[in-house]
């Protein structure tokens, strides 16, 4: 008995492995030399460069300051660096010896001319959603419009047994769903664009949502937001941070310029995503992108946009305002700017008569305040006062309310006497009559 | 005519009694150290002395200083050599350095005032001269290092 279970077990295990192997067993593609390749015409070219950079490929695909497409950007990762691969059309260390077919199944499949499983650095779980008329022109622009490069990709650096390529079989059974773009009858025509575009090519989620153990999006938890090189992309969803909530003319506006007014600009790895660039999609592509993130701002609500709440942005313009309270005592202000210099003193116990302390002075505690107004009006002359002392004469430098909130502040805070009524007249009268002294 | 004395020598100037000091001392006496800022005493370039007292030139009327001492950026030590100007140059204080002969003018005053001035003490008196380049920080090193200076030259003294 025991043996005949046993039995059973290795049958069914070797049955496993077997289907296994055979699943993740994949036949290298005959090498393809460039005179075979077929002829692309220019719009099919043209459409490949824009889909490019709706993918932004070249940014994993060229290392800083390195040649177009010649690879070894470090993807880094939380199981090891994965070098972006050199997909210029050099045979032998680029793509140069690829069938469309083998691209195809690269882009589609996640697995390579010679067989070889890729790694999920390159994002086949949503190339796989592409047409097979964008894969092909996505092939006819890196043909024709890249220049070859011979430059050798690095070794990843993943550790065993992580590295091992045919491993990846078993993480594409558990998290990826091959096939092409299905629309949704329910959504409209935009929204089915936008949806293809952002599943597919831009791979919006690659960052946007958040990703399990094994490094896969969670799929539970579409555009949730995720770290991403140290930077944040923020959650597309409802949960989406910003104060004014987006619109779908916002997001255009954002996907082709990097920027639109009430939200953030698009920063650090969000910068090439737009202009390296999904800005290249043409205005109807870019709206559909738009129509679609609208749509998961709200949580998948595809229906009519109800206009987003802009009373934060009219609160954070009134926060921005400089603060009056510093302006709040105009006198004080001034006080310290006009007058300061002169009649600050250091000490209670070393006053000096050439620096008339303000706050005890008869002029500042009599019930007239014409005496102070006066001063400040028209100085104290040479020869009166402090002999060979002056104080400047602020009648051309400052207007009657300011010299009325410099009394005023005077008054407030150096007495306790009452205040003066009707100043700002009163050093109007007095401006108006300045007698003969 | 007004009478007064210029950085030592008497001098008598035909000129509007309403003429603002600083006037007068940048056009008739040839004086330019001296600057013209805001004109409305509220920015401390025109800063100069009179009777010893930092005093803001492009507010007071020529006819207020009529037989006052008057000293500009130029008197202030015959040879540039004040404690002020000398830690000037060694903290190199000036950026643009426009308002600069009155922010020393100022400090000169403050440290006859107050040999010994906290910083508090410096915010205070020198409040009133702006500084566009923000060299704030090392204008008041500069006054704490020339107290310093003029107390130890006293004490040698």
């Amino acid at each position: 008995m025991i043996k005949r279970i046993f039995l059973a077990l290795v049958v069914v295990g070797v049955v496993v492995a077997g289907a296994f192997a055979f699943y993740a067993w994949h036949p290298e593609l005959p090498a393809m030399a460039a005179a075979d390749r077929p002829a692309f015409d220019a719009d099919t070219i043209e459409r490949g460069r824009v889909l490019a950079g709706a993918g932004y490929c070249s940014t994993c695909h060229t290392a800083a300051g390195g040649e177009p497409y010649a690879g070894n950007y470090p993807v880094v990762s939380d199981f090891g660096t994965i070098y972006g691969s050199n997909i210029t059309p050099d045979p032998e260390t680029g793509i140069g010896s690829w069938s469309p077919e083998a691209f195809r199944r690269a882009m589609h499949e996640g697995v390579d001319r010679q067989g070889r499983h890729l790694f999920p650095a390159l994002p086949y779980n949503h190339f796989t959603l592409l047409s097979d008329q964008d894969v092909d022109a996505l092939y006819a622009y890196l043909m024709s419009e890249v220049e070859p490069v011979k430059q050798s990709t690095r070794e990843n650096t993943l550790p065993f047994p992580l590295n091992l390529r045919f491993l990846q079989a078993g993480w594409k059974l558990l998290f990826v769903d091959f096939g092409r773009y299905q629309p949704d009858p329910d959504q409209s025509d935009a929204w089915n664009r936008g949806a293809y575009l952002a599943e597919g090519i831009s791979h919006c989620g690659a960052c946007h949502t958040p990703r399990n153990a094994l490094g896969a999006e969670d799929g539970d938890r579409r555009y949730a937001g995720a770290t991403i090189d140290r930077w944040v992309a923020p959650a597309l969803t409802s949960a989406n941070p910003s104060a004014v909530r987006w619109t779908a003319a916002d997001l255009t506006l954002y996907l082709k310029h990097g920027a639109e007014a009430y939200h953030g600009i698009a920063a650090g790895p969000m910068g090439p995503v737009v202009h390296a660039g999904v800005a290249e999609l043409s205005d109807p592509d870019l709206q559909a992108l738009g129509v679609y993130f609208a749509s998961i701002a709200r949580d998948g609500d595809s229906g009519a946009e109800p206009q987003p709440d802009y009373s934060p942005v009219q609160a954070s313009v009134a926060a921005g305002k400089p603060d009056p309270a510093y302006r709040l005592d105009d006198g004080e202000r001034l006080y310290a700017t006009a007058c300061a210099s002169c009649h600050y003193n250091d000490s209670a116990d070393d006053l000096k008569a050439t620096r008339p302390e303000l706050g005890i002075n008869s002029a500042v505690r009599l019930d007239d305040p014409a005496n102070l107004i006066h001063v400040i009006l028209d100085g104290v002359p040479s020869d009166e006062g402090s002999q060979g002392v002056v104080m400047p004469a602020f009648r051309d430098a400052l207007s009657d309310q300011q010299i009325a909130a410099i009394a005023a502040y005077l008054r407030a805070s150096r007495t306790d006497l009452p205040s003066w009524p009707d100043l700002p007249a009163r050093v109007g009268d007095l401006r108006a009559h300045a007698g003969t002294h | 005519m007004i009478e007064c004395t210029i950085n030592g020598e008497k001098v008598r100037l035909d000129a509007d009694p309403d003429m603002p000091l600083l006037w007068a001392l940048r056009d008739l006496a040839g004086l330019t150290g001296t600057k013209f800022g805001c004109g409305i005493g509220l920015c401390g370039a025109c800063t100069v002395h009179v009777g010893g007292h930092a005093t803001r030139s492009c507010i007071t009327p020529l006819k207020d200083v009529a037989g006052a001492e008057i000293t500009t950026i130029e008197g202030l030590d015959a040879d540039g050599g004040h404690p002020l100007q000398q830690a000037w140059r060694e903290l190199q204080v000036p950026q643009c350095g426009y308002c600069q002969s009155g922010q020393i003018m100022q400090a000169a005053a403050l440290l006859k005032d107050m040999p010994n001035p906290t910083d508090e003490d410096i915010d205070a008196v020198m409040t009133g001269n702006l500084c566009r380049c923000m060299t704030y920080t090392r204008i008041r090193g500069a006054i704490r290092d020339a107290a310093a200076a003029m107390k130890e030259g006293s004490a040698h003294g």
